[in-house]
């Protein structure tokens, strides 16, 4: 029997953004009443490193989310959707933006990047459905490359149990006012790309 | 109100609601946030919070605290215990004032750490109490209730949260934060503060008897909790409490549970299950801790109980997770295992290690530092950001704070005739090493200490440190010189550089290696993040066309360094540093107009 509500990782490299992601989850789950744990990666992986975060709403247990137990995977970087795919559930959905960010070993020329498609197909082959997103692209129209993540997190909205006004909410509380109109078109072209 | 809180400030908020007056710590990945969180949500009371310079500084500025009247806590994580190991063996001689509180942060899977030892370990060793949280909302009721417990048994008390449950978040019930209670006042009481021999043996025979009260005081822990059902059951602490009872959840059988959160364990709890199963599983991560004491049980309680655990079942090292939890459960009981899903990544990704940031000074200072002394030379080195330049060949060793002095002086008397160049922060000197470096001067090693200073403590988050002129909640105060630190310390030649200036580097380098005694260079460069925060962003650098494809560049090492069609590029993760224009044989790196 599930034991959460909805399961997700929220994935990508040190600095994208990934916990204000998870952050403004688990505000809005707060706000709309419902039990809501994750868990980040803080430290020496963030330092250009990969990270993964997990966020699971109505849940009561334990902070993480089991391999093949991910209703939805956010990806921040298309390489890290994959090096974290084998969370997905048969029947979850990934979210990948599809612009890289090269690690060190292939600036340095010791490794190569895959090609998108490489990236993807297994990926497909994982779970139900996968959606290719230039989020930072989109979000530069938007106003800000910096909301790439906020670009995500409108099109994760589609997929989890809280109510749009309710994530609006809560992002609120986490964006400077400053940037907020932006961020909240960042948002909406998000959600767009999974309508 | 319920908040959506990191473990680290529920541990926080934990402590301001049960009215702390003095919390201090040094950063430690998975502790720092305890500090910073304090920091914030000190506005409320008069709250004295502190970086100290090291963690047996830290409880010792607790103790001293709790000896005044006035609720103390000392956090740190689980390796900044062995500091800390000093004070913390003979508190509980001793006992406190007011509630005094240990937290120590443990890392299993050594995310951010050195090892993966067991702070459980140490509260047994110490005969101290330990509460072992399994999720924020728990770690944060244990923090307000160590200090009754504190106060009640005259004992510190510690609060150890793994990394999943201090970098974990959760909806945790928060109120108002209490005023701190103060009585400000030290009463003397020499039998119980001066550990001379004839007060410390009556007062250990004191702590020993304790410890049957303190464990009929936890038997009834809200955080210990025993579920009776089938014969089959299953025993488990801390954050696998959690594991098991998801375990038990999803596979809906009538298996027994009893979750446990204090140390001294609850022996009747355990004597119940044992006499209800026929079969237990003991599920706890790291050190047998639990499973020891349930075989000891065992003997008298019900000989013929099956104990499962880390003989085959759960791994010793490492961190648990859900799977693994599960799937031991299930074997035990006879039901299929549920298989990870086999990751693909792994045979077209390429790896993603951490690495030194764009434009970070501690590239350019081993860059420097490897050409003057050459690759035969010995690099011992230390804890810090800089030690993930393992790959420029100037790491040889990392052990634990403030080492690479020490161990170079070692392998100098060893006999090691090579060069020697030992490397650390500034933050690690001021909390290990300058004590390593009075030694390396008074028993004369000929050896090279570079002080990789970039005036802030880098790795945990940039926290302020005695050489960077603020305290903890930013106010200004004493920036000591580390120029003068290392010639009071009796080092004979002290120089100071700007790494980004390659050539002085290297002459500073040069001079210290032919140095016939002790010297001290001391990189100087702000860390790069927080320059650029301040808005210090010179004009980035671009590759022109004198590029020959040497690759001098590239193997600096810069993350904004690429190499596409057999010429160097530099992409927008730029700084401006210009380090890689002084390399550049060609001369082909130049500012972007």
């Amino acid at each position: 029997m599930r034991t959460s509500e909805c399961d997700m990782v929220i994935v990508g490299v040190g600095g994208q953004g990934v916990i204000l992601i998870s952050d403004v989850i688990g505000r809005a789950a707060v706000l709309a009443g419902k039990p809501v744990c994750g868990a980040e990666t803080h430290g020496m992986a963030q330092r250009g490193g990969s990270v993964i975060n997990h966020t699971r709403i109505g849940c009561r247990f334990s902070p993480m989310v089991a391999s093949g137990g991910a209703d939805v995977l956010v990806a921040l970087e298309p390489g890290e959707a994959l090096r974290y795919a084998h969370f997905l559930s048969p029947r979850g959905v990934a979210l990948v933006n599809t612009r890289p960010v090269l690690p060190t070993t292939v600036t340095a020329g010791l490794a190569k990047y895959p090609y998108l498609e490489d990236i993807l197909a297994p990926i497909k082959a994982q779970c139900k459905r996968v959606t290719a997103i230039d989020a930072t692209a989109i979000a530069s129209l938007a106003g800000t490359a910096q909301a790439m993540n906020v670009v995500m997190l409108g099109a994760l909205s589609r997929y989890i149990p809280l109510k749009e006004e309710t994530i609006l909410e809560a992002l609120t509380q986490v964006v400077p006012p400053r940037f907020l109109e932006a961020n909240n078109r960042a948002f909406a072209l998000g959600k767009a790309e999974v309508e | 109100m319920r908040e959506y809180l990191l473990g680290n400030a529920a541990i926080a908020r934990g402590l301001l609601e049960a009215g702390v007056g003095v919390v201090a710590g040094y950063p430690g990945t998975p502790s720092s946030e305890i500090i910073e969180s304090i920091v914030e949500g000190k506005g409320e009371t008069a709250v004295h919070v502190e970086w100290s310079v090291n963690e047996k500084v830290a409880l010792e500025v607790a103790a001293g605290a709790s000896w005044t009247g006035c609720r103390a806590a000392a956090t740190m994580k689980h390796v900044g215990l062995n500091v800390a190991a000093d004070p913390f063996m003979t508190l509980g001689y001793l006992g406190v004032g007011s509630g005094l509180v240990v937290i120590s942060a443990d890392d299993p899977y050594c995310h951010s750490s050195q090892n993966e030892q067991d702070s459980r370990r140490y509260c047994q060793f110490a005969g101290i109490p330990c509460l072992d949280p399994k999720n924020p909302g728990e770690a944060k009721e244990m923090a307000a209730y160590a200090f009754e417990l504190s106060e009640r048994f005259n004992i510190p008390v510690m609060l150890r949260p793994t990394t999943r449950v201090s970098h974990a978040r959760s909806d945790v019930e928060v109120a108002d934060a209490r005023p701190a209670l103060r009585q400000g006042r030290f009463v003397k009481d020499p039998a119980r503060r001066v550990a001379l021999p004839i007060h410390a043996r009556p007062l250990h025979t004191e702590l020993l008897a304790k410890q049957a009260a303190l464990e009929e005081a936890l038997e009834s822990a809200p955080w210990n909790n025993l579920v009776l059902k089938g014969n089959v059951g299953v025993i488990a602490s801390g954050i696998a409490g959690l594991y098991a009872e998801e375990a038990v959840e999803e596979l809906g059988e009538e298996i027994s549970l009893l979750s446990l959160g204090t140390y001294p364990l609850p022996k009747k709890l355990i004597s119940r299950m044992l006499e209800h199963v026929s079969r237990v599983m003991v599920i706890e991560e790291l050190e047998p801790v639990v499973e020891e004491q349930v075989q000891i049980l065992a003997r008298t309680v019900n000989p013929n109980v099956g104990i499962l655990g880390k003989d085959g079942f759960i791994p010793r090292e490492g961190e648990l997770d859900y799977l693994l939890v599960r799937n031991a459960i299930a074997r035990m009981i006879g039901r299929p295992e549920r298989t990870a899903v086999a990751g693909t990544a792994s045979s077209i990704l390429p790896a993603r290690p951490p690495s030194l940031c764009p434009g970070c000074s501690h590239r350019a200072t081993y860059y420097a530092m490897k050409k003057v002394f050459g690759k035969k030379a010995i690099y011992p080195s230390d804890i810090g950001c800089y030690t993930m330049a393992v790959n420029m060949g100037t790491i040889d060793t990392c052990l634990c704070m403030g080492a690479s002095i020490t161990l170079a002086s070692g392998i100098r008397h060893g006999g090691e005739k090579e060069g020697i160049c030992c490397s650390l922060g500034d933050s690690t000197f001021l909390h290990g090493g300058m004590t390593g470096l009075l030694n390396a001067a008074y028993n004369k090693a000929r050896i090279t200490v570079t002080i990789l200073d970039n005036s802030t403590t880098a790795m945990t988050g940039h926290q302020s440190n005695p050489g960077t002129g603020v305290t903890a909640t930013g106010k200004a105060t004493v920036q000591v010189s580390l120029e003068s630190l290392a010639k009071a310390l009796g080092a004979g030649l002290v120089e100071t550089v700007d790494p980004y200036q390659l050539d002085e580097t290297m002459e500073s380098f040069a001079r210290a290696k032919e140095y016939p005694g002790l010297s001290v260079i001391i990189s100087r460069r702000p860390c790069v993040i927080i320059a650029r925060k301040k808005g210090d962003r010179p004009k980035p650098f671009q590759v022109n066309k004198d590029c020959t494809g040497c690759k001098s560049c590239v193997n600096f090492g810069c993350p904004a360094i690429e190499f596409d069609n057999d010429m160097a590029k530099i992409n927008s993760l730029c700084t401006g540093c210009g380090v890689c224009a002084a390399i550049c044989p060609a001369n082909a790196i130049v500012e972007v107009i």
